[in-house]
């Protein structure tokens, strides 16, 4: 019985001698593994060689100077609000005469902590940042940590050195 | 009695190399074999040991050797011990009768780059091909695994229903040359005169029982790791473990030589006399060495890249393939080549036109089965909803 007008009667031939000698289907099949065998590997030898993850990719956190080498970060918190897992910590301090080298803001953060375990590299530190401090970078990503006491990163890590300045595709 | 004692050096000396070249080799095909594998998925394969994975196989020892060495309570301890060496023992005592090379003179001593040359040659490499499957069959059995054992049948059950193939395909060979010596073989066809030109379908017989007695895909069955988990090497670790698999290796090679030997003119290349005259007895010979490695490392790769296209067969097709298969072929082959020698005797042709014979009936027999098939085979015809 048929349950609806839609099958279709379906010619299947029998293996011909052809097709059972196995010998054209298996000549084939290596001429096809062949071409495979001079073609370019796909994968790469990843920790020596890195492929371009885009300009978007979210990678090792970076608290941006200015022209003149100033810290951009005021201390204002809002990173650290707006940071879905809490990973952000700071202490803030005022800037002392003679300092303005060394900070763009009256106000700046003494201390600025990130706890790598906990950032889940959303990047939302980086849209809420009012001061263009803070940015994941596109192309460096997280050190890998061996031990709990190498888990915070603070400024010595995380402040951008003025001789390997961040660049992001875009800026100038 | 010097001349005795220099010759005798001279082999130990010859057999001394040609034991680790052999085992040098078979350490590097696993090397060879993931480098091949990456090479056919396009992948890198590995190379952390050393530049390019160099010391990947020293890593592999390492390894295999620092593994715990495990007899399971309820085996047969000596068997299981007995099992893994019988393989190896095997796998290395088969290069011995393949020549190497022709005569080398060094510091005065001739000798032949062949480890015995004995008149029963490939008698020989049946012989203990056969005796092999003992290391399989041993191994699996006194594992005390289900699994193993039925590992261990496989491999003898197909490893004797492949041997009559490659017997009867070795008959035609014995049929042109007269002589069961390897070196009687290779001689015959010296100067480019190689078997394949006459034994087309024969050296496709013997190529397909090579890969189901080295247990190789698609006839790695005994080994079958959807079926049998690991097949007769179940219960095997560390380096027993280690002995099985490089003895797979070893005959790898092997079996790529006797192929070489056998259709492809072993250390021939076309202008051995001449070369030797050029550059004297020993250079000249190691030049054959060099062309009787290459041939055999292709094969090598064949195999390799084999594994690496077709899928596992299954065991009932395994059985259909060589019992219906193969064997009949094999029984074709004989006679179509004692029909191209009896024309040859009978009317004086020359080789070539033994060759034409041969290719000739070949191709003929091939069209008129599939015209035949073409003109009898059914259409099935089924409903899909």
């Amino acid at each position: 019985m048929k349950l609806t007008d839609r099958s279709k009667v379906l010619e299947q031939d029998e293996l011909t001698l052809a097709e059972r000698l196995y010998i054209p289907a298996v000549a084939s099949g290596m001429l096809t593994t062949l071409k495979h065998f001079f073609k370019k590997p796909i994968t790469i030898r990843y920790p020596e060689q890195k492929r371009y993850l885009g300009p978007v990719f979210r990678g090792q956190h970076i608290l941006k100077r200015d022209e003149e080498g100033a810290e951009r970060c005021t201390a204002c918190g809002l990173c650290a609000v707006a940071c879905p897992a809490e990973a952000i910590s700071m202490v803030a301090d005022e800037r002392m005469k003679g300092e303005e080298k060394l900070y763009r803001e009256e106000k700046y953060a003494k201390v600025y902590e990130i706890n790598m375990l906990r950032c889940i590299f959303c990047g939302l530190c980086e849209e809420a940042c009012p001061k263009q401090a803070i940015y994941l970078q596109h192309d460096k990503m997280a050190p890998p940590f061996l031990g709990r006491d190498e888990v915070i990163f603070g400024k010595d890590k995380l402040v951008e050195k003025m001789d390997d300045r961040y660049l992001r595709e875009g800026w100038k | 009695m010097e001349i005795t004692s220099s010759l005798f050096t001279a082999k130990a000396i010859y057999i001394g190399i040609l034991f680790l070249v052999t085992l040098g080799i078979a350490a590097y095909s696993t090397y060879g074999e993931r480098v091949i594998a990456a090479f056919l998925q396009d992948r890198v394969g590995p190379d952390r040991a050393g530049p390019w994975g160099i010391a990947q196989p020293l890593a592999d020892a390492v390894k295999m050797f620092m593994k715990e060495d495990f007899i399971p309570s309820k085996a047969n301890k000596w068997l299981f011990i007995a099992g893994p060496c019988v393989s190896m023992l095997t796998a290395l005592l088969t290069s011995a009768v393949i020549p190497f090379g022709g005569k080398m003179t060094v510091a005065g001593v001739t000798f032949d780059l062949q480890g015995i040359d004995v008149n029963i040659g490939i008698l020989w490499v049946f012989g203990i091909v056969s005796l092999g499957v003992y290391g399989v069959l041993i191994g699996g059995w006194a594992s005390n695994n289900k699994f193993a054992l039925i590992g261990a049948i496989r491999a003898a059950s197909q490893n004797i229903s492949y041997e009559l193939a490659m017997g009867l395909s070795i008959i035609a060979i014995l049929m042109i040359t007269g002589s069961l010596s390897t070196n009687a073989i290779v001689e015959n066809q010296m100067n480019g005169h190689w078997n394949i030109l006459y034994q087309p379908l024969g050296f496709i017989i013997f190529i397909v029982c090579a890969f189901a007695e080295c247990n190789r895909t698609p006839f790695d069955l005994p080994e079958c790791e959807t079926e049998l988990i690991g097949g007769y090497h179940t219960e095997y670790s560390s380096m027993k473990l280690g002995f099985y698999l490089f003895s797979e290796y070893i005959n790898m090679f092997v079996s790529g030589a006797v192929m070489a030997t056998l259709y492809f003119g072993g250390y021939d290349f076309g202008w051995n006399n001449e070369v030797n005259e050029a550059i004297g007895m020993f250079w000249g010979p190691l030049i054959g060495v060099l062309a009787l490695m290459g041939k055999s490392l292709f094969f090598v790769f064949v195999f390799m890249w084999v594994r690496w296209t077709i899928p596992r067969f299954r065991y009932d097709q395994l059985m259909n393939l060589g019992w219906t298969g193969l064997i009949p072929l094999s029984m074709f082959n004989v006679v179509l080549t004692g029909l191209a020698f009896m024309l040859e005797y009978t009317y004086g042709f020359n080789h070539w036109i033994t060759s034409a014979i041969i290719w000739g009936g070949l191709v003929i027999t091939i069209t008129g089965a599939l015209m035949y098939d073409n003109a009898t085979y059914k259409k099935k015809k089924a409903v899909i909803a």
